[in-house]
């Protein structure tokens, strides 16, 4: 395997560093990989092109929500909001469309414009208002959110959405489903807005020090702001992709899948203390996640059980996360 | 009982790429002051944290009082009677000189488990007393002064019956007097029997209450003597392995046009009528006592805090200053007391921390950053800086005090300002790394920048400065120019026994 890059090389001395952070940085992919070596084993269908495509699919939403949550947590905050703007935008897309008979342009604009206006409040409430963490103002924003969208719809659902919007949700390219690809495509534009643009890198210098970031004369408000609409959209976009897939908007979707994109985050390596965690990172816990999910329905186990584990995992997750700090303190205070 | 409290035969602790220590030993007697010198990154800090157990040794042993010890934390070296008291005090602001006395050895009421708090009032109160210092023992923390917080610490390690007390940098930021206080009171401590470690910068310190001294240079102990032998050019030479010919070197510029323009500036509370010009090609240092309002100066003129009133002007133009974004924006520059908390960020690399103040003109069309420009830039930047070791990749929390501080340099260079605030800007950094400090400010007043340095140490002001401003309750109470002043003109105006009118007020 390729340990270390020549550039590090040049440096000398500093392998055995590089190789830790290797595997720091590969813990979760090996994770994933135990994972499935022990699901091919206990079930004959794990392992089938139509399994595995079935899990990329079944993953794309809360892949989705997850990076945008990746930026708060990088941040060092949170965004609770997520699952009910996700419901509200998808909602309001149905009355706009399937009510009202507009166009699924407009549809998909009214549902990508609500997550992000709700994503935007929530970081002017962290800034503008000063309220004292991020828990608090997405907090507000999901119940009022959730409120909101069981208001509009009289509590009901709404189905028949036309195939155009469908689109993203339920299609495949070849055996491919397109939920993936869109990820895939999210997730390589996010991974080069974190690494190699400005505001990127403020977000992890923000999570960092936010008061030797402030004094570097980065306007920290800015990007919280930016972090939050950001997170907003992505709730909409992970709200189309639902929508698409069950043919149905309604004001009780994406219930609890915030827990679901912090897990994705965490279990990906990312630290809630902020400043710490990668794009790729997320994606693989988003897949653990989805693969853990997968391999307990084909072994039968109860729907019950299965959220057990899923708390089991978090939990461990997390705690290999103390673990790594404890052992990052250790080397140096 | 033995001679020696502890002893420590052929320490050696090895981090990931670096040796910290290699082959220390060290002895220390019941009662004694040992001080402990040696450069930042000499090891200090990791020979510390392997005496209280916060580190393990990789080879070597520890003799407790004859017996061999190990201590995995640091409440095993504590129960046998060590503890340290670092630079940053670890008071909980929030709980009352009590409860941070006692902590973790809590009074109970016998039979009822619970807490007693008038014994502990009353013992808290006499422990203070022990140190001259009468204080109300129920009112938190957080209203006492650094100096009396500290003396809270003693107090804790004084009812907790220590033997051996080990104190990191205690005068970084205490005042003249209570710095006199302190040492008093390690006296008081050698006379009840308790040996103390004691490291600091300030040489004047360490040769006036030190029984024994140990220097320590690159992980490796070069000798320990007794303080009859012991001059402070002696000590700088074996901590640094050379002579420094020059302690404060000066810079040969003629001062130009006014940098920036300070007039009548106010802050509530805080700051009062502050006027003053600095030039280009000009050092201009603020002396004071600690609180004096210098700091918060500072951050007024760097837009950090409000200001209630006054008038900017860079370069001739009146400017406003709502953030340290505009200060950045019209070429100002401010390097924070604590690199730490304000100047750093820990868990980054050198690459990130040394870039975040220029990162837009590493960009190409507009937002995408060029890597490879990056890396160039801080690669240079490293060589010219010396930052060690250059690895671009190194976490800065891996760093020793005065290569962080070059970090903190290198972000204010890549960002290429021209009026330069430093505040405190060698404090808790070694002799060697000061020149290059001083060499490094003299170097940007020559490309014709202009400084101010605010510093609590005296020699150094008036070593580097050409202007020296005098900062008393918020206000400015003294202008000399470096040439004619005495440091007792200086202190006058500091505490306030005269008060020089300024020219500009």
């Amino acid at each position: 395997m390729n340990a270390s890059t020549p550039e590090v090389q040049s440096h000398g001395g500093t392998q055995k560093t590089q190789l830790r952070q290797m595997i720091k940085k590969m813990g979760s992919l090996i994770g994933l990989i135990g994972l499935s070596l022990v699901l091919t084993f206990a079930s004959p269908y794990f392992l089938t092109i139509d399994n595995i495509m079935n899990v990329a699919r079944q993953s794309a939403i809360n892949s989705l929500i997850a990076i945008g949550m990746l930026l708060a947590i990088l941040t060092a905050g949170i965004d609770l909001s997520v699952g009910s703007i996700l419901a509200l935008s998808t909602v309001m897309m149905g009355i706009v469309v399937v009510k009202m008979g507009m166009s699924p342009v407009v549809g998909v604009l009214v549902c990508l414009g609500i997550g992000i206006l709700l994503g935007w409040l929530n970081g002017m409430m962290l800034t503008k208002m000063s309220l004292p963490h991020p828990f608090i103002s997405t907090l507000g924003t999901m119940n009022v959110a959730r409120g909101l969208a069981l208001i509009v719809t009289a509590a009901s659902p709404i189905s028949n959405f036309p195939a155009s919007i469908q689109f993203l949700g339920a299609a495949f390219i070849g055996p491919i489903p397109v939920s993936f690809i869109l990820v895939l495509v999210v997730y390589a534009v996010f991974h080069v807005f974190l690494n190699y643009t400005t505001v990127g890198r403020y977000i992890y210098a923000v999570g960092g020090n936010p008061e030797a970031t402030r004094l570097s004369g980065i306007n920290i408000d800015k990007v919280l702001i930016i972090v939050y609409t950001i997170s907003g959209l992505m709730a909409a976009l992970g709200g189309l992709v639902l929508v698409g897939r069950v043919n149905s908007a309604y004001p009780l979707a994406g219930l609890g899948y915030e827990f679901d994109a912090i897990a994705a985050c965490i279990i990906g390596g990312a630290s809630f203390m902020g400043g710490e965690g990668t794009v790729w990172g997320t994606l693989i816990g988003s897949m653990i996640m989805a693969v853990l999910r997968n391999g307990l329905n084909l072994l039968s186990v109860s729907a019950e059980m299965q959220t057990v584990a899923i708390g089991i995992v978090i939990i461990l997750a997390v705690y290999i996360d103390v673990l790594r700090h404890k052992a990052a303190a250790r080397v140096k205070t | 009982m033995c001679e020696y409290l502890l002893s420590l035969k052929g320490i050696c602790k090895r981090f990931p790429g670096v040796n910290a220590l290699t082959d220390v030993s060290l002895d220390v007697k019941n009662g004694e002051i040992h001080a402990l010198c040696g450069e930042n990154g000499a090891g200090k800090s990791t020979f510390i944290k392997i005496l209280t157990g916060v580190y393990q040794s990789n080879d070597g042993e520890m003799l407790c009082e004859g017996k061999v010890v190990r201590f995995n934390n640091t409440k095993e070296s504590f129960s046998l009677g060590i503890t340290a008291i670092y630079q940053e005090l670890s008071i909980l602001p929030n709980l009352t000189v009590t409860e941070n006395i006692f902590l973790g050895r809590e009074l109970r009421i016998p039979g009822f488990g619970l807490l007693d708090y008038r014994r502990m009032n009353q013992l808290a109160k006499t422990a203070l007393l022990e140190l001259g210092i009468d204080i109300d023992v129920t009112k938190t923390a957080s209203e006492y002064t650094m100096g009396y917080q500290q003396m809270i610490e003693i107090a804790r390690a004084l009812i907790a019956n220590v033997k051996l007390i080990i104190m990191d940098e205690p005068t970084s930021s205490l005042s003249g007097r209570e710095v006199d206080v302190l040492l008093k009171n390690i006296h008081m401590l050698k006379e009840k029997g308790i040996a103390v470690i004691y490291i600091s910068h300030r040489l004047e310190e360490v040769l006036a209450i030190a029984d024994r001294i140990t220097v320590i240079r690159d992980g490796c102990k070069i000798g320990t003597m007794e303080r009859s032998e012991a001059d402070e050019e002696k000590i700088i030479r074996l901590m640094v392995g050379r002579t420094l010919e020059e302690k404060f070197p000066r810079h040969q510029t003629q001062k130009g046009e006014i940098a920036l323009r300070v007039r009548n500036l106010n802050q509530r509370g805080r700051l009062k009528d502050i006027s003053f010009d600095l030039h280009k090609g000009e050092v201009i240092g603020f002396a004071g006592l600690v609180g004096a309002g210098r700091t918060e100066l500072a951050r007024a003129i760097f837009g950090a805090d409000k200001i209630d009133g006054g008038i900017i002007e860079i370069f001739g133009k009146v400017v406003k200053i709502n953030s340290p974004k505009d200060a950045i924006h019209h070429g100002m520059a401010f390097l924070t007391e604590d690199r730490k908390g304000q100047g750093l960020i820990l868990m980054h690399d050198i690459i990130v921390n040394s870039t975040l103040t220029g990162l837009k003109k590493f960009c190409k069309f507009g937002y995408f950053i060029d890597q490879k420009m990056v890396v160039a830039e801080v690669d240079e930047m490293m060589r010219e800086l010396q930052i060690h070791p250059a690895i671009p990749k190194m976490t800065t929390r891996l760093l020793s005090g005065g290569n962080q501080q070059k970090v903190v340099i290198a972000k204010w260079l890549c960002s290429k300002a021209k009026i330069f605030i430093f505040d405190e800007p060698t404090r808790g950094i070694d002799v060697g790394a000061k020149v290059e400090v001083y060499n490094l400010i003299n170097r940007l007043v020559n490309e014709g920048a202009a400084v101010i340095v605010i510093s609590s140490e005296l020699p150094e002001v008036m070593g580097i400065s050409d202007r020296i401003l005098v900062m008393n309750s918020g206000k400015i109470t003294g202008e000399f120019s470096c040439l004619e002043v005495t440091p007792e003109e200086i202190l006058k105006a500091a505490t306030g026994g005269i008060s020089h009118e300024c020219k500009h007020a």
